[in-house]
């Protein structure tokens, strides 16, 4: 009888958590009003530069959210995540040139494309981890780079490679989709293509992979007793992160017009692992801070007249910080911080006006 | 069933298990050994996390060491480690559903199996409560409803005793010991702990150094003079 009586209690409560938890609840009305807000109010309140700043950040937000998906949660450090970023641009210029497919439809392709090359780069992770997959990872992207040096990015021009060397006039432009010409109605695009991005990667984490990745990130022996086949899970994972990475390479190629090899050097990779981990891996909103944080900082430095690369220095900086105070990232401290200035004031506020009229 | 044949293992120069033969019928069985007798490597070698140099370990007539890692769990092996391996930031619910998910194929009955799971172990709580939230006993019973969730066959608990008080031990023995009825599974139990061995196990085995020095009815193996020698490390008599 008291068992039952346990069983019944595990189960209700167990119904209930399933329904929507009242922090599950609030997360989602304020992620929901911050989308609106972006979407609707955002790109008439900024000038032209941010509206395109803004829409970098919020790509980078894409290519940030993979990356975190590898480190948080599987626990692989890739550094090889520029170089995807940079197929992805390619694949996606490519592809843009060579059909009048619709815009999706060249965003899925893409994505499906860099998945299969990025997956390739995430081969070395089922023989090495940590510091060596870095390196083997890094290495790799360096590789892609050279290359992409060599190469040039499709520029409208003939065979595979789609490059012709145009040393007069502007080079025939990356469309971008018929219904988002304009920059404020691209950067409202790119938004609804980053949450469906975000999406995808909620579905997964809250699902049977997110739930393999966590026991891989935990410890792989556990894991293979589990029955967790931990090479496709590996795998899986580098396969989402470099479809999400994909698509942001294309929207890249087409918020900026046209592309060049050096926009993606290597040490891009660095930096992005750098500001990903200061944005915080273990949540998605450290993704979205992220991509501010790439985007919106270098952006300010060239308004206020300093050079943006400085920007390297101050993450370097905050990078530091958050691994010595928060190693959870800014996702999680800066909640908490606001959390505990909300405490303080009111404590402050409450010494200020006591209760009851009469100080303590 | 587990029939064990020859199993040698060999890291260089050492050989952690020497032709180890040993028959376990069904019901909690014990192995236990003072450290460094191959308890440990032993269980490593029915998950597939070391490659035996030669023997053949055969449970309910099929030949375990033919299957990949991974796919042991489907087949319905199941273990703890030494080290505590419940993963702390999923939910109780979740570390015992990702083991259903990864071992059972159907997910009709997942819900109903894997709180029966919990509930059989005892854990009272809230199964959406965060593991890493939990005391270092429930981190245990998490991990012993893992072993047993979804039909396991053969079920390795490696030292789950180890750091837990005396009164938190004895609800892990009965769990322990209600583990073959419950399941069907035959249940072998490492652990230096002589009482929780004594209480759960019907018959053990001993290893020292590789080699099975003793096996049978639990309380004859504990008074084998071999086994005190072992454990107690007294001079070679012969």
């Amino acid at each position: 009888m008291a068992d039952s009586n346990v069983a019944t209690r595990s189960r209700s409560s167990l119904r209930a958590a399933a329904r929507l938890s009242r922090r599950d609840a609030i997360n989602l009305l304020v992620v929901a009003g911050g989308v609106l807000f972006v979407l609707l109010a955002l790109p008439s309140l900024l000038t032209p530069y941010w509206v395109v700043t803004s829409t970098s950040a919020v790509t980078f937000m894409i290519v940030a959210l993979g990356l975190g998906l590898l480190v948080g949660r599987v626990g692989m450090i890739s550094l090889g995540q520029g170089a995807v970023l940079a197929l992805g641009a390619w694949v996606g210029a490519r592809l843009l040139f060579a059909t009048a497919l619709p815009y999706p439809i060249v965003l899925v392709m893409t994505g499906l494309i860099t998945m299969v090359l990025g997956t390739m780069i995430g081969l070395p992770a089922l023989r090495v981890s940590g510091l060596y997959l870095a390196l083997v990872t890094l290495m790799l992207a360096g590789a892609i780079t050279v290359v992409l040096v060599d190469t040039n990015f499709p520029n409208g021009g003939s065979g595979f490679l789609g490059y012709a060397d145009q040393s007069t006039g502007t080079p025939p432009s990356i469309r971008r989709p018929s219904i988002a010409e304009s920059d404020p109605a691209f950067f409202r695009y790119v938004v609804i293509v980053a949450l469906l991005m975000f999406l995808l990667a909620l579905w997964h984490i809250r699902g049977k992979p997110g739930r393999a990745w966590a026991a891989i990130r935990q410890s792989e022996p556990a894991a293979l007793a589990a029955g967790v086949n931990v090479t496709v899970y590996k795998m899986w994972a580098f396969a989402l992160a470099s479809f999400v990475t994909g698509i942001a390479g294309a929207l890249l190629g087409s918020a900026s017009h046209v592309l060049y090899a050096y926009t993606f050097p290597t040490s891009q990779s660095i930096v992005l692992f750098a500001v990903v981990l200061m944005g915080g891996v273990y949540t998605l909103f450290g993704a979205v801070i992220a991509g501010v944080l790439l985007q919106v900082i270098p952006g300010a430095f060239t308004v206020w007249g300093i050079p943006s690369e400085w920007a390297t220095i101050l993450f370097g900086v905050g990078v530091l910080q958050v691994l010595t105070t928060a190693p959870a990232g800014i996702a999680h401290q800066l909640p908490s911080d606001l959390a505990r200035l909300g405490r303080f004031l009111f404590g402050v506020a409450r010494r200020r006006i006591p209760a009851g009229g009469r100080a303590p | 069933m587990i029939e064990i044949k020859d199993l040698t293992v060999r890291f260089g120069g050492v050989t952690p298990l020497a032709e180890m033969t040993l028959t376990f019928e069904s019901g909690t069985c014990g192995l236990i050994g003072p450290n460094g007798a191959g308890k440990t490597t032993f269980f490593n070698v029915l998950s597939g996390f070391v490659k035996p140099h030669a023997g053949s370990v055969r449970a309910f007539g099929e030949d375990l060491l033919s299957m990949p890692h991974f796919r042991r769990a489907r087949w319905g092996l199941r273990r703890t480690f030494q080290t505590e391996q419940a993963i702390e930031e999923l939910s109780i619910y979740e570390n015992v559903a990702m083991v259903h998910e990864h071992s059972k194929r159907g997910r009709a009955a997942r819900r109903e199996e894997v709180l029966a799971a919990i509930e059989f172990v005892g854990l009272d709580g809230d199964p959406a409560t965060r593991v890493g939230t939990l005391g270092a006993r429930d981190r245990r019973l998490v991990e012993v409803a893992r072993a047993v969730v979804g039909e396991p066959r053969l079920v390795l608990l490696d030292e789950p005793a180890a750091g837990l008080p005396d009164e938190e031990t004895e609800h892990l023995s009965s769990v322990i010991r209600a583990i073959p009825g419950h399941t069907g599974a035959l249940v072998i139990l490492v652990d230096h702990d002589m009482s929780l061995v004594s209480a759960c196990c019907g018959v053990t085995a001993v290893l020292d150094f590789g080699i099975v020095i003793a096996s049978g009815p639990t309380a004859e193996v504990l008074r084998d003079a071999n086994v005190m020698r072992a454990y107690l490390g007294t001079e070679e008599l012969v």
